[in-house]
């Protein structure tokens, strides 16, 4: 058995873009989403990145056997919109499920923010995303990543206590320190959970750079990849490589030969001998925490600054974030299954991301994932559709009202 | 007379008070021939004779180029800031581009030029070469007029040009001034100097507003027998009101208007925060774009009162009627408003209005309420009475209604032939 080891996740994401809509269709038209985007976008990237990586996937699966592992999580909101647009994809991630080989993660059914909004909304999302796995992949998560790689000892001592024994997060540098992220680490709210930190200099190497032909480094092939690997963890047990799965093909195109680079990589890896491949379950078994770590504020794997503010670091986003978990308490008292379902998807983090004034240091990465001009246009926007979506609230909390008046009304005539 | 645009294609409020004007001096039995840079074709000509710009040839008069140059004393340098070029370069550019102009007014000399008559970059060198077709103009005309009516500082220069050529007395019509369009440290000394020249050279200087009179004398100096203030009025004919089912049941108070500095945006975001402390039954609506959007939608998420404060961005067309439509309360909260139509087309339309004490509009009506755009108390306890007492929104709709149908341009036209006959030997 190799000593150490590289443990591979990928995130499969796709937010449910919001439609054009305007002030005067406040309570007249309740349909928030851009069906025919969202239609076009996820059939290119299908199309680009899914179906080719995972067939690659699956044939490197098959030539080595258990030897070769990766790990997926797959939100909710993507899987909705896979089963509506392009259900191929569902079968080629189950046929990777039922390899053995490919573990599938937990997370918030509609990628939010909920772990910083809402402890009870939180628990709710978790819950809906496990079944959702199971009941379309087969398998059930056991390891947990929150959205974007947030986390703090808050949120781990959440996670623990809905079951989850592993969480993935950011190997931030501001909470590292001189600490080396190629190790596994323990919650320090709640010890038993233990911490799966990414390597993001590694993992960037191939997210970001990989194509970049103003790198030094560039061309990236795997034996000099591999050579890196080694000497970041010459001391150290495993190297964590996180990165979104739509890096494949989307981010850096076929062209590049991301491809025929990830196709070299095991047999790179395997035939050196130094590292084997683990999913985050084996990687916690396989290793025993180094050190517990303290984080007091949340992290993610996010921007420069590798915290909250890609969402929450503007007054527009904090606003729009305080007035949408405002309106959970009442939402449980109403318990619509359409109105729960338009809360999930305003819930989504990309519609705050959209609202992020960050333009200088990452502006370009926000820019790349942005539908909107301007930050301010999509908070009109998505103010416009809270807005209805509140007055639907309210009117389903009057009619309920309504109902149980007569109800009373009943009963009481009833005793008389 | 001298304009820049004229309907149906406008960018401004002008073109539609110039369509209004050139109708109520018909009805007074005045002819007007009107001259625009850029006309479509398809403007209504029923009551003057369009003359477009762009479709007349600079005359071999009297002046060569550079002589009409110097005349006009234009040469439009440095509109374009260049940020980090050290001096010496900084000249080079400057001369550079001076010689670029001289150039292409050379070619237009003896040529005819094609005006964009919108307010592009350029618009300085339009500004001029409109000055020099309207002295064109003006000469090939001469029999036929018998007094120069100019309107807003982009027409001044023809106006002068005219003047100087033919010897008819020149009216300039002040629709708005440069202290209306930046604050006072701020505003535009090019225009300014414009602005100066036109009133200075004039036989009589129309404003829209006594406001705009006592700019036109206190900040500009110029002499005040020679003022005279003509109120704006509105055209409603052919305006059928809309009838536009609601989609939220709260009572909406609507902003429309450019949102920039001098329109008093922010004055209304914390009336709308104040009332919003009392009831919850109220949406406000800040409709339009402008250089202070952002800065004002910042404001509203601080306030945390974004889920009953909207943005609609730009409106055109039947939305802006739409938009008239769907409100209970309209509000004007200028700083400085040398007239400001839109409160006519909300009472119209049947909606009570708010207007500041600071604008021309406050001069002509009775049945608006009126405050001072920084009193955002008055203005919070004026838009929550008028959506709690009913009987106060009824009476203010109805009377104000009346009121802004009773304001025609015929009676404005009317003042203006008087100034007319005042000049004309």
């Amino acid at each position: 058995m190799a000593s150490k080891s590289i443990c591979l996740y990928f995130q499969v994401h796709q937010p449910t873009r919001l439609r054009l809509y305007r002030f005067f269709d406040i309570g007249k038209d309740s349909h928030y989403y851009d069906d025919f985007a969202n239609r076009t976008i996820l059939r290119r990237i299908a199309q680009k990145c899914y179906l080719p990586m995972n067939a690659l996937l699956l044939d490197l699966i098959g030539r080595y056997g258990d030897k070769f592992k990766v790990a997926f999580s797959i939100s909710g909101s993507a899987l909705d919109q896979f089963q509506r647009f392009a259900p191929d994809v569902i079968d080629s991630f189950r046929a990777l499920a039922d390899t053995g080989c490919v573990e599938f993660l937990a997370e918030t059914y509609y990628h939010s923010l909920a772990s910083l909004g809402s402890e009870t909304e939180f628990a709710h999302q978790v819950a809906k995303h496990k079944a959702a796995v199971e009941s379309l992949l087969g398998v059930t998560p056991k390891v947990f990543r929150n959205t974007e790689l947030i986390y703090s000892d808050a949120i781990g001592a959440q996670v623990a206590e809905m079951g989850f024994k592993t969480m993935l997060t950011e190997g931030a540098r501001h909470i590292m320190g001189w600490k080396s992220p190629n190790f596994v680490y323990s919650c320090a709210a709640q010890p038993k959970l233990r911490l799966l930190l990414r390597n993001y200099s590694l993992s960037d190497d191939i997210a970001f750079r990989f194509s970049n032909k103003s790198w030094e480094m560039w061309p990236l092939t795997a034996e000099k990849y591999l050579a890196w690997v080694k000497e970041s963890a010459k001391q150290d047990d495993i190297v964590n490589l996180f990165m979104d799965y739509e890096t494949f093909g989307e981010h850096q195109k076929a062209s590049s030969g991301i491809f025929d680079f990830m196709r070299a990589l095991p047999e790179a890896v395997l035939s050196d001998g130094t590292f084997d491949f683990v999913t985050p379950s084996q990687a916690t078994r396989k290793y025993k925490p180094v050190a517990s770590l303290d984080v007091p504020d949340a992290i993610s794997w996010a921007d420069e600054e590798r915290d909250v503010s890609a969402w929450l670091g503007n007054e527009l986003q904090q606003e729009a974030f305080n007035k949408v978990y405002a309106m959970t308490e009442k939402l449980s008292i109403v318990g619509s299954p359409e109105l729960w379902e338009d809360f999930g998807h305003l819930q989504e983090s990309d519609h705050f991301y959209y609202m992020c004034t960050k333009f200088f240091s990452d502006g370009e990465v926000h820019k790349y994932f942005n539908p909107y001009d301007t930050p301010y246009e999509a908070f009109i926007n998505y103010m416009n559709v809270l807005s209805d979506f509140q007055i639907r609230l309210d009117e389903a909390r009057a009619a309920l009202d309504v109902r149980e008046a007569a109800v009373g009304e009943l009963r009481g005539k009833k005793k008389k | 007379m001298f304009g820049w645009e004229f309907p149906p294609h406008i960018a401004g409020g002008l073109g539609t008070a110039c369509e209004g004007i050139v109708k109520g001096l018909a009805a007074n039995d005045v002819q007007t021939l009107f001259v625009m840079p850029s006309a479509s074709g398809d403007e209504d000509q029923s009551a003057a004779t369009i003359i477009n710009a762009s479709d007349v040839a600079v005359d071999t008069v009297s002046q060569t180029v550079e002589e009409y140059l110097d005349k006009v004393k234009f040469i439009h340098i440095g509109t374009n800031m260049i940020p980090y070029a050290d001096p010496e370069e900084f000249s080079r550019l400057v001369e550079e581009d001076r010689v670029r102009q001289v150039k292409d007014f050379s070619i237009s000399y003896g040529q005819k030029y094609k005006f964009s008559g919108k307010y592009g970059a350029n618009l300085m060198e339009e500004v001029a070469r409109y000055a020099m077709v309207g002295g064109t103009i003006a000469l090939q005309h001469k029999d036929e007029f018998d007094v120069i009516h100019a309107h807003d500082w982009l027409t001044y220069y023809a106006g002068i040009a005219a003047k100087e050529l033919t010897g008819k007395p020149l009216v300039i019509h002040v629709h708005a001034t440069s202290f209306d369009r930046g604050s006072v440290d701020h505003i535009d000394t090019r225009v300014f100097e414009i602005e100066k020249r036109g009133m200075l050279m004039a036989d009589r200087v129309i404003t829209v507003s006594d406001l705009t009179r006592s700019i036109v004398i206190g900040k500009y100096g110029i002499d005040p027998e020679k003022v005279v203030t003509v109120h704006n009025a509105v055209d409603f004919s052919g305006r059928e009101n809309l009838q536009v089912e609601r989609g939220v049941k709260e009572k909406t108070v609507t902003f429309l208007g450019r949102i920039t500095y001098q329109k008093g945006p922010e004055y209304f975001i914390e009336a709308a925060a104040k009332v919003l402390k009392r009831t919850r039954n109220v949406r406000f609506v800040m409709a339009g774009s402008g250089d202070m959007m952002n800065r004002c939608i910042r404001h509203v998420a601080r306030l945390g009162i974004s889920d009953r404060f909207h943005f609609t961005g730009f409106l055109r067309g039947v939305d802006v009627q739409k938009m008239f439509a769907l409100s209970d309360v309209y509000i004007m909260p200028s700083i400085s408003e040398p007239f400001g139509i839109s409160p006519l087309e909300a009472m119209r339309t049947g909606v009570p209005s708010i207007i500041s004490k600071q604008s021309g509009a406050a001069e002509v009506l009775q049945y608006a309420f009126k405050v001072d755009f920084w009193d955002v108390d008055a203005m919070a306890d004026d838009i929550y009475a008028l959506l709690h007492y009913p009987a106060l929104a009824r009476f203010s709709a109805s009377m104000g209604y009346d009121e802004v149908n009773a304001l025609k341009w015929n009676g404005a036209a009317a003042k203006m032939k008087k100034v007319y006959e005042s000049v004309v030997k």
